[in-house]
């Protein structure tokens, strides 16, 4: 007898739970949850040597300068950069007088058009930021103003060095 | 003992079970219906973190002077844009650019009462390029750029006493309209007695050209009018396109205690004029050109300081006899607002006084003009026969019908001030429908692109004028309340209260992706033609010219330049103009110096703004950055010597070892 009450109690309870269930079913509980993106994905040799950004082949540059090209750089540069370069000696970032010497253009190219993406994702980015606690801010310089910029560098350091 | 227990135990199972079965089956799920509503609305509300509204709204603020933005159909507040007052938030009013724009022909005026917002319009629809919104106090328009939301041109209205039925535009933005509320003498600054008020008076209707381009203002006449109240306007779309009606009230020319003296007449008038005839007599010579005062404050191209462009001069029309433009439609009982519906025919009046609302036909009143349907004239205005122009009554509309919008599926919604409500009516039998509370004695109500040829109808607002209750208490003055309400169905559904910023008058709101795309995130630091602004950093310098000394300061992450400033001398007057030359979103700098009397500044990415300091008392100030722009904000800052009037320290200025 008690056997058959505990089965029929355990039956109607089984019965209204899909009832209850149905009125407490909330949709938002549903929600997906996206998962965590990889982000670690190795850099391929190109993006170790010449970093990540919209360079991602080698340009073409000549060994003669381009004098126009220079004026245009020299005037951007001294607009958007040179607030925190030195061209020798450190201020906010790094002396830039000799960058051309130590940096490919395509590196310092895409340091200008992606500095943040450079301090997160790049080693060099990342041991720079370590080294000068300021991640460089996106100036909205175009693809074909950081070329310039990159002419001006080349002129200078030929210039001085 | 124990089977006992046991057995009352499964006997209570047994019970509930048979009750929560009977209960299930007899009313469903229990308690869902309440739960479902509330969970409904905050559905149709939630916009879930990271994702956009659909809507901007903009709602004016009232005596704050400003206007606020919002996003619905959260009610996420966004900003507040400054246009009539100043700002301590962004400088506005404060800055040496932006001073220029609150002059007026009576000097400097730091607040005043904004109350009807209005955006530019191509074809009958907003198309979110601009948003004008009139000051009520000293009259006003302005102009606000939607590409960057800020205030870039305000114009006097020269002859006016309170500038309240603006500042609404015709369908292709041709006009932005402006009206005198309070009758005044038309002549500048004529000393008279107040009870010459029927002899001397005159009302003003303002009709400022907008140039398509630029949305830039012009005040090209006025239309001098009989000395009544002016109160709100709209112009007409579709078939009435080329006409502007305006509210009257106060036909009884009373000076004194208007509640009581302006109430009598059993009916007031809708004044309804062609501005394109007006337009056309004006170009062939039939106004009147007269002197006038009047303040006309914007930036010239991309130098971003404010200029004032005095004006002396406003072109007057008299409406004389058989000039056909300006009609008065006899309307119960001084009317409050005046609103068109999306086809253009229906003309519909908040007769705040009246126990009914009046619609008339925009036909039918072409018909009563043709046929010279007239009840007699005042001032060679044409009054046209009531009986001609009415096309409807809605009756029970409540108690003092204000204002209307429309969902262009062939209703209107009316905002009923002293029986606290919104009542639904059908344009068709002009009658009430729906009806829901408002919480508490509504004003305006505003529904998305609600005064559109093409409204969307998803949401209305209502714009509340007290509190009370609704949330928690913040003190005898509390923020006034505004209500979202779904209006897709048949019937009406409160969804959200939210408490505003000021108090709103009206509000519009349009589809964000028409306004979205198109905002700025710079200021471009090529274009910026500021003739104090820093162009390279190596032009960072200070000039003195007598006891005026201007500091070329620039700001980035996370320093100024210069930083140092020594040979400031008590009884210079010191510009610091400094040029943010961060050229990345929403990075901005600002600036505030210890003891500064005016103001601090804040500079959006790419701009220049200038600080005006008069060091009193000899001393070393700190300067610093007010907005936490990076890591090292906290060490964004620099000291400025200030020595004796008559001291000998050099100028000079640096920043690191340089």
């Amino acid at each position: 007898m008690n056997t058959l009450k505990s089965l029929l109690i355990t039956l109607s309870l089984l019965l209204l739970m899909p009832i209850f269930y149905a009125c407490g079913g909330d949709e938002s509980s549903e929600r997906q949850r996206s998962e965590p993106q990889a982000e670690e994905t190795a850099l391929s040799e190109f993006e170790l040597e010449h970093g990540i950004g919209p360079v991602t082949e080698r340009i073409e540059i000549s060994d003669d300068l381009d004098l126009a090209k220079v004026e245009k750089g020299r005037n951007i540069y001294e607009m958007k950069c040179e607030m925190c370069h030195n061209y020798q000696g450190r201020m906010v970032g790094p002396e830039l007088g000799n960058i051309m010497d130590r940096r490919s253009p395509e590196f310092v190219m895409n340091f200008i058009l992606n500095p943040s993406g450079m301090v997160r994702d790049h080693p060099v980015g990342q041991e720079l930021l370590r080294e000068y606690m300021t991640v460089m801010p996106f100036q909205n310089v175009q693809k074909d103003e950081a070329r310039a910029i990159v002419e001006y560098l080349r002129y200078y350091y030929e210039e001085n060095y | 003992m124990d089977n006992k227990k046991s057995n009352t135990l499964r006997g209570l199972l047994f019970g509930a079970g048979f009750i929560a079965i009977a209960a299930f089956i007899f009313t469903g799920c229990p308690s869902q219906q309440s739960m479902l509503d509330t969970r409904d609305a905050a559905q149709k509300v939630y916009v879930a973190p990271g994702e956009h509204d659909e809507y901007y709204g903009f709602f004016s603020g009232g005596y704050s002077g400003q206007l606020s933005v919002w996003g619905l159909p959260s009610a996420r507040f966004l900003k507040v844009i400054p246009v009539f007052s100043q700002d301590p938030e962004t400088g506005y009013g404060y800055s040496e650019e932006t001073k220029p724009l609150l002059m007026t022909s009576y000097g400097f005026i730091p607040w005043d009462d904004s109350h009807h917002p209005h955006i530019s319009q191509t074809n009958g629809d907003s198309d979110g390029r601009w948003i004008y919104i009139n000051a009520n106090n000293t009259p006003r328009i302005a102009r606000i750029d939607l590409q960057t939301f800020e205030t870039k041109e305000i114009l006097e209205l020269p002859n006016t006493g309170g500038n309240h039925a603006s500042s609404f535009v015709t369908s292709n933005s041709e006009y932005v309209i402006g009206a005198t509320r309070f009758s005044i003498p038309y002549e500048i600054d004529l000393d008279v007695p107040i009870d010459s008020y029927s002899d001397e008076f005159r009302g003003a209707l303002s009709f400022i050209a907008l140039d398509p381009e630029t949305g830039m203002m012009e005040m090209d006449f006025q239309i001098l009018v009989p000395p009544y109240n002016y109160d709100l306007g709209r112009a007409g779309k579709g078939p009435s396109a080329d006409w502007v009606f305006f509210t009257t009230y106060n036909t009884e020319e009373a000076h004194t205690l208007l509640e009581v003296n302006a109430s009598r007449n059993d009916k007031d008038y809708v004044a309804a004029i062609n501005w394109r005839r007006a337009a056309e007599l004006v170009r062939n010579g039939a106004g009147e050109t007269m002197s006038a005062h009047y303040y006309h404050n914007y930036y010239e191209g991309n130098q971003g300081i404010a200029i004032n462009d005095v004006k002396d001069q406003v072109t007057v029309l008299t409406p004389e006899d058989g000039q056909d433009f300006i009609y008065f439609m006899p309307t119960p009982k001084s009317p409050h607002g005046v609103d068109i519906d999306p086809t253009g025919e229906y003309i519909v009046a908040g007769g705040k006084l009246a126990t009914v609302i009046p619609v008339h036909s925009f036909s039918q009143m072409i018909d009563a003009i043709e046929n010279q349907r007239f009840e007699g004239h005042v001032e060679n205005i044409p009054i046209l026969d009531y009986d001609a122009t009415i096309i409807g009554e809605v009756e029970n509309p409540g108690l003092g019908p204000l204002h209307t919008e429309f969902d262009g599926r062939g209703y209107a919604y009316t905002s009923v001030y002293i029986s606290s409500e919104i009542v639904k009516w059908s344009l068709d039998t002009f009658e009430v429908v729906d009806r829901i509370d408002a919480y508490y004695s509504i004003g305006h109500l505003m529904i998305t692109a609600g005064d559109n040829v093409n409204p969307d109808a998803r949401y209305m607002v209502g714009l509340t004028k007290t509190a009370k209750d609704r949330y928690l208490p913040t003190g005898p003055k509390q923020n006034h309340p505004a209500q979202l309400y779904d209006i897709s169905g048949d019937r009406m559904q409160l969804l959200l209260d939210f408490p505003t910023i000021g108090e709103p008058h009206y509000a519009q709101a349009i589809r964000a992706d028409k306004v979205a795309p198109n905002v700025k995130q710079i200021y471009e630091m090529e274009e910026n033609d500021h003739p104090h602004a820093l162009r390279r950093v190596a032009d960072n310098r200070i000039e003195r010219d007598s006891d005026v000394v201007r500091v070329y300061m620039s700001s980035t992450r996370s320093h100024f330049r210069p930083d140092n400033i020594e040979g400031i001398r008590v009884g210079d007057t010191v510009y610091i103009h400094l040029t943010n030359l961060e050229q990345e979103w929403d990075v901005v700098h600002g600036i505030a110096i210890k003891g500064a009397n005016n103001a601090e500044i804040l500079v959006a990415p790419g701009q220049t703004k200038t600080l005006k300091w008069e060091p009193t008392r000899t001393g070393i100030y700190p300067f610093y950055c007010t907005a936490f722009c990076s890591a090292l904000h906290q060490e964004m800052q620099g000291y400025i010597r200030v020595s004796a009037a008559d001291s000998n320290v050099p100028l000079t200025w640096s920043t690191g070892g340089n």
